[in-house]
């Protein structure tokens, strides 16, 4: 360890922490089905593609498990300069 | 009544004998008595962190297989009566260990003990799930890294899927032990924190055990840290788990980063 070190600390865990996150949603089984997850950020994607141009990184879906319930939670960036928008229809 | 505890984790290495050897001497010390048993069959290692490795003759295999009564397998450990330990085989097939098999010993067990902890091998295959099979409680022991993370959300799937509890529409118990904590790496953002694996896994804490020297010289020795150094941190850490599981509210006490500011500049190992 040394003096540069403790004045730089490498925070790889909070990368760690996402990555995770994202990979487990598509790794778990959601409402008894093992492929749902996916099967949704799939079509998620292809619902916004229509109005606004987006790339599948731009969709993050993570799941929360919990004791009766679960959550989804769906995260979109979406690119601020209007010439994105697409004409809706 | 009897209470089934499955030790278990997906990843290989990340402490599930020592924590199983730690617990069940931990619990068998407030008087309970205590079974633990390897499922580890092939790659046995619970009876050497017990020192009980030269007393097995016969194991749950010979007691599967009916070459020998269940009575005959057990070992009683030397230093603590209520503990026992019913090994595994080292050589014999994995498919020895049948269905049918497990869930005979299993009840036998329950009729003899208040606890039944029972070490998993690694990984997701027949031997995992015959370890988590009858389990009421199962406590998944994670180190807070990666893939180790992954894993155990992989085995909390199953938890919930193929074990008898799961399969009659019941609820297994869960408990997450983080092991191998080490702090300083921690304070760094090199290692996932406690917050970050209990928020991804969703499973209440049961403890968290430092990366500690003595875990290492309790094995060499043969004894689980609880009884070898009971007042070292990680002996600590399991004792309190130990009450957690029998349901006592016990404060968590996190472990510190025990480098002061000279060792951080240094390198050393300042106390
Ligand atoms: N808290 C700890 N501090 C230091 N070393 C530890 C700690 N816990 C476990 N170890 C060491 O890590 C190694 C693996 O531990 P252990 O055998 O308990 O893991 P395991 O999950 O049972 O492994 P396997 O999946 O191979 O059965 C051992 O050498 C053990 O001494
Ligand atoms: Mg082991």
């Amino acid at each position: 360890m040394s003096l540069f070190r403790l004045f730089r600390p490498q925070a790889s865990a909070p990368v760690a922490r996402e990555r995770l996150q994202v990979l487990l949603a598509h790794e778990r089984t959601f409402c008894g089905r093992p492929d749902l997850v996916a099967k949704l950020q799939e079509e998620i994607l292809e619902a916004i593609s229509k109005h606004v141009s987006l790339d599948a990184e731009h969709i993050k879906v993570t799941t929360v498990r919990g004791k009766t319930i679960s959550t989804l939670k769906v995260d979109i960036e979406i690119p601020s300069e209007t010439d994105n928008l697409r004409e809706a229809g | 009544m009897a209470n089934v505890v499955v030790v278990t984790s997906g990843k290989g290495g990340v402490g599930k004998t020592t924590s199983t050897a730690s617990l069940g001497a931990a619990l068998a010390k407030t008087g309970q008595n205590v079974c633990v048993v390897d499922f580890d069959v092939g790659l046995r290692n619970l009876d050497l962190m017990l020192g009980a490795e030269r007393r097995v003759v016969y194991d749950l295999i010979n007691v599967i297989q009916g070459n020998a009564k269940l009575a005959q397998a057990l070992i009683r450990d030397k230093r603590l009566d209520t503990l026992s330990l019913l090994p595994a085989s080292q050589t014999r097939d994995k498919d020895a260990l049948t269905e049918k098999g497990v869930a005979r010993v299993m009840k036998q067990l329950r009729e003899k003990f208040d606890w039944i902890i029972c070490d998993s091998p690694a990984g997701i295959e027949r031997g995992a799930i015959l370890a988590m099979r009858h389990a009421d409680t199962a406590v998944i022991v994670t180190n807070p890294e990666i893939s180790s993370v992954r894993d155990s959300d992989r085995i909390i799937g199953m938890l919930d899927s193929k074990t008898e509890r799961a399969e009659s529409g019941g609820d297994i118990e869960k408990h997450l032990l983080i092991a191998r904590y080490d702090a300083s790496r921690i304070a760094r953002a090199e290692m996932l924190g406690v917050d970050d694996v209990l928020d991804i896994l969703s499973v209440p804490l049961l403890g968290i055990v430092p990366e500690s020297e003595e875990v290492l010289r309790a094995s060499n020795l043969g004894a689980p840290v609880t009884l070898s150094n009971p007042v070292c941190a990680a002996a600590r850490a399991y004792q309190d788990a130990a009450r957690r599981l029998t349901g006592e509210a016990v404060a968590m006490s996190v472990p510190r980063d025990r480098r002061n500011l000279f060792g951080k500049l240094f390198g050393g190992k300042a106390a």
